[in-house]
């Protein structure tokens, strides 16, 4: 069922990007989004059906190369389940919705055909995040990682037309790049450090690897901390987090299911799933977790300042998803994974929901993208003001205070900045103020958005206005399912991710904590007990030990006394690293034992659970004032603060910064080698030699022939007197 | 008495103005035709005199092969110069430097 799962949106890919033209267009269409809905379904199923217990399904092998052995393979948890869930679902109802929003689109003249590969390039795009998601090694995961990042080139850049849209997907590409460098270096060092790239073993060697020097770039680093801070620059690239972010809001050129598909819902999670993928890892880096925290926290203030100011609708909910990733690696980055997970799910659900109302904002308005041209749309089009209502209210955080009654993001969010007060690394008291800060302003630019497009006078082209129509059932429907999720999610999901630490613990398979130690500290004399006991979530060392112990016993009478001495020796080998580090215990995420922000985090004072709903209130509050009650106080509070006003409108010149200090000097360098590397050194060599020595010979040579026969005789006469000169004196012929 | 070093000797000076007739010969192209035969006697003697030296027939075997062979070609070299001499009316071998690069 996994494999149909994750090969379904690949068959849907190949079939629609290049069977259309055997099966028709619409036939194609169908296909994929058929193939994509059959595997949401199974997700579900599989979700639901879940019991916790880590899975692994193999496929094939792939690459066995030395001792690198890598193969094709489901590595099924909880953490799993859960990205299947988030992917296929939102996945399958953008298919969907882009029956509607494709439909006619201006860029493409009459009988021009591009919704196949449309629909091709986005299941390949599902295929390649399920290929992530699902990975049990660190090479299909990097497989999954490209494929994801050239997925998201195509698709931005897929108005090829327009000159802006291709600069978008060339730069998401190389700042992705960048990114991905780091995520290569730190599969790279893991390689080096554990000699193998599989889950299970990398898993296992957090503890030795907190206690590992390594030196890199000249001077020595703790490896854990080094390979959490490298795996870390691949997921801020991924997941457009501060410095990395840039190319995010670009990628709005692309069609705007793309823009609810890859850049809110799905790919810019990678980086948060790899951070919780990794938590066994992350557990041994306090420093690098300290970072990881820094830097979500700055990323989620720093974009929720920008989406104040922005007019294009979707670049607002662009800087608003990256603000929410800033809040997912915060939970992250204090070691509430599950919280980081939790606040995945449920962005997800209302991300994707803005996004594709806006799309239908945007459909119903010809493809106008500025909010000053919208304004009182809601008796335009009833059905998606209601969406995007719901989405709001879920965004911004509306619910009941202190009980866990309200709208996905309400609780999800709550549970982010709780877990953050709570933190214990030296960073988590500015990320609590940096997030509560973000939520205001979140609300705020949140509510500015509805205002503008929904409420007001209308704005802008009359004619477009007199036209706007509520758009087609197919683009309806997926925002109808996508708002019960926006609801629902955050109530029915709370327990499981950030409730009371057992269920929290169950729900991923974490064996407990008590249990963990005394595993430890029995040493190898109850690893059997324990292996059975909790399964593959028990697996440690001491296990592994027992395993090759009864090898050993078995290798006795078949192999002779030498396999069972290696694999008695082997044995030994793991009895004595389980005695010096315990086995780690992990279930889908690994809390260190003594990681208690989760619980510490429930028990958080009234005055924190109640600071993001007052935030909320306040970014309301001022949004109506500025533009219901007073629409004329924006523009002067712009006016009496114009630095500032520009200062975020630029998106805190951080492009322009970029382009002084990398991008003029890589293209002054790009010029200087083009100009006088190629043109100059080789192009001019090879003319200079083709054009001016070659000819010089020639004509050297061609002087050489008179045309005499004598010449030529006297030639052959003192070359034989050469040659036997030389033979004599050498005595060649002998 | 008369040994192998006075052959030698012979052919030396044979061959060497064989040679000589082949580029300080401006007029002629039968003049190169004679130095070649020169040079092929030159070969000759010498083989003749180390046949006898060695008490070895081959090299006198050998010899008659390249007679033959001279013949032949002193034939085809003089049809060869009928030919040009036809066609260029001259047989002047500084008039000849047609392959001039």
């Amino acid at each position: 069922m996994e494999t149909i799962i994750l090969f379904a949106p690949m068959v849907g890919a190949l079939i629609c990007g290049f069977g259309w033209k055997f099966i028709g267009e619409q036939a194609a269409m169908y296909t994929a989004t058929g193939l994509l809905f059959l595997s949401a379904l199974l997700s579900w199923v599989v979700f639901l059906g879940f019991d916790g217990v880590t899975q692994n399904i193999q496929i094939l092998r792939w690459i066995e190369s030395g001792s690198l052995s890598t193969s094709w393979g489901i590595r099924l948890d909880r953490l799993t389940a859960i990205m299947l869930i988030v992917v296929t679902t939102i996945s399958a109802l953008v298919h969907l919705y882009s029956f509607g929003y494709m439909d006619h689109d201006p860029q493409w003249r009459e009988g021009e055909v591009f919704k196949p590969r449309f629909f091709a390039y986005l299941s390949f795009f599902t295929f390649a995040m399920l290929m992530l998601v699902t990975a049990d090694n660190l090479v299909q995961m990097f497989f999954g990682w490209e494929g994801v990042g050239v997925a998201s080139y195509l698709l931005i850049g897929f108005y090829y037309r327009k000159p802006s849209a291709n600069a978008a997907a060339i730069k998401a590409f190389v700042v992705n790049r960048v990114g991905d460098f780091g995520f290569a270096l730190g599969i790279f060092a893991l390689f080096f450090l554990t000699d193998s790239v599989s889950f299970d073993v990398i898993f296992q060697s957090g503890p030795e690897l907190a206690a590992t020097q390594l030196t890199f770039l000249w001077r020595d680093w703790n490896a854990a901390e080094l390979v959490a801070f490298l795996l870390f620059i691949g997921a801020m690239g991924k997941s457009a987090q501060l410095f990395l972010h840039t190319w995010l809001p670009d990628a709005m050129e692309g069609p705007t299911p793309v823009s609810a598909l890859i850049h809110a819902a799905t790919m810019v999670t990678a980086g948060v799933f790899l951070v919780c993928r990794m938590s066994p890892i992350m557990e041994f880096a306090p420093n690098a977790m300290t970072f990881v925290t820094f830097i979500g926290a700055s990323t989620a203030f720093f974009a929720a300042t920008v989406g104040l100011v922005q007019t294009d609708i979707k670049r607002v909910i662009a800087y608003s998803t990256c603000s929410q990733l800033g809040y997912m690696f915060v939970a992250a980055g204090v070691g509430v994974y599950s919280v980081a997970m939790f606040h995945l799910l449920t962005h997800a659900f209302f991300k994707a929901m803005l996004f594709l109302g806006a799309g239908s904002v945007i459909h119903a308005m010809h493809h106008e993208q500025d909010m000053r041209n919208f304004g009182g749309l809601r008796h335009k089009i009833p059905l998606t003001f209601g969406a995007m209502m719901i989405g709001t209210l879920a965004i911004t955080g509306v619910g009941i205070p202190l009980t866990h009654i309200g709208f996905a993001g309400f609780l999800s969010k709550d549970a982010v900045i709780e877990s953050a007060w709570a933190g214990t690394n030296s960073v988590s008291g500015y990320a609590f103020w940096m997030l509560v800060i973000a939520a205001a302003m979140t609300s705020f630019y949140s509510w500015r958005l509805m205002f503008l497009t929904f409420y007001g006078t209308p704005r802008g082209d009359q004619h477009t206005h007199d036209h706007a129509h509520e758009s087609p059932r197919a683009m309806l429907i997926p925002l109808g399912v996508l708002a019960v999720g926006s609801v629902f999610a955050g109530m029915v999901f709370y327990g499981p991710f950030f409730g009371d630490h057992d269920r929290v613990n169950r729900f991923f398979g974490i064996p407990h904590h008590a249990e963990a130690s005394a595993e430890g500290h029995n040493g190898d004399g109850h690893t059997e007990q324990a292996a059975t006991g909790h399964g593959e979530a028990g697996q440690g060392v001491a296990s592994e030990a027992q395993v090759v112990l009864a090898a050993a016993s078995n290798g006795g009478d078949g192999h002779g006394s030498d396999t069972a001495q290696d694999a008695a020796s082997k044995a030994k080998d793991g009895q004595a690293a389980a005695a010096a580090f315990g086995p780690v215990a992990y279930g889908a995420i690994y809390m260190a034992p003594d990681n208690h922000v989760m619980d510490d985090a429930h028990h958080a004072p009234k005055w924190v659970k109640v600071s993001p709903f007052i935030a909320m209130a306040l970014g309301f509050g001022l949004s109506w004032l500025m533009y219901i009650r007073r629409p004329d106080l924006p523009g002067k509070v712009a006016a009496a603060n114009w630095p500032l006003y520009q200062f975020l409108l630029n998106k805190w010149y951080f492009d322009e910064i970029y382009d002084f200090l990398f991008i003029r000097p890589a293209r002054a360098l790009g010029r200087l080698l083009w100009k006088y590397g190629d043109g100059a050194t080789i192009d001019g060599g090879i003319n200079g030699l083709a054009m001016g020595i070659i000819p010089f010979l020639t004509r050297l040579a061609g002087r050489a022939q008179s045309g005499y026969l004598f010449h030529y005789a006297f030639a052959m006469v003192l070359g034989i007197a050469a040659l036997i000169t030389l033979m004599t004196l050498t005595g060649g012929a002998e | 008495m008369i040994g192998l070093e006075h052959y030698l000797a012979v052919a030396a000076t044979l061959f060497v103005i064989g040679i000589f007739g082949l580029f300080l010969n401006r007029k002629n192209v039968i003049i190169l035709l004679m130095s070649i035969e020169l040079i092929l006697l030159a070969v000759n003697i010498n083989l003749v005199a180390f046949s006898s030296f060695l008490n070895d027939l081959t090299g006198q075997v050998f010899t008659l092969f390249v007679l033959t062979v001279a013949a032949a070609e002193a034939a085809i070299g003089l049809a060869i110069l009928v030919c040009f001499f036809r066609n260029r009316g001259t047989i002047a071998v500084e008039d000849v430097n047609n392959m001039k690069g």
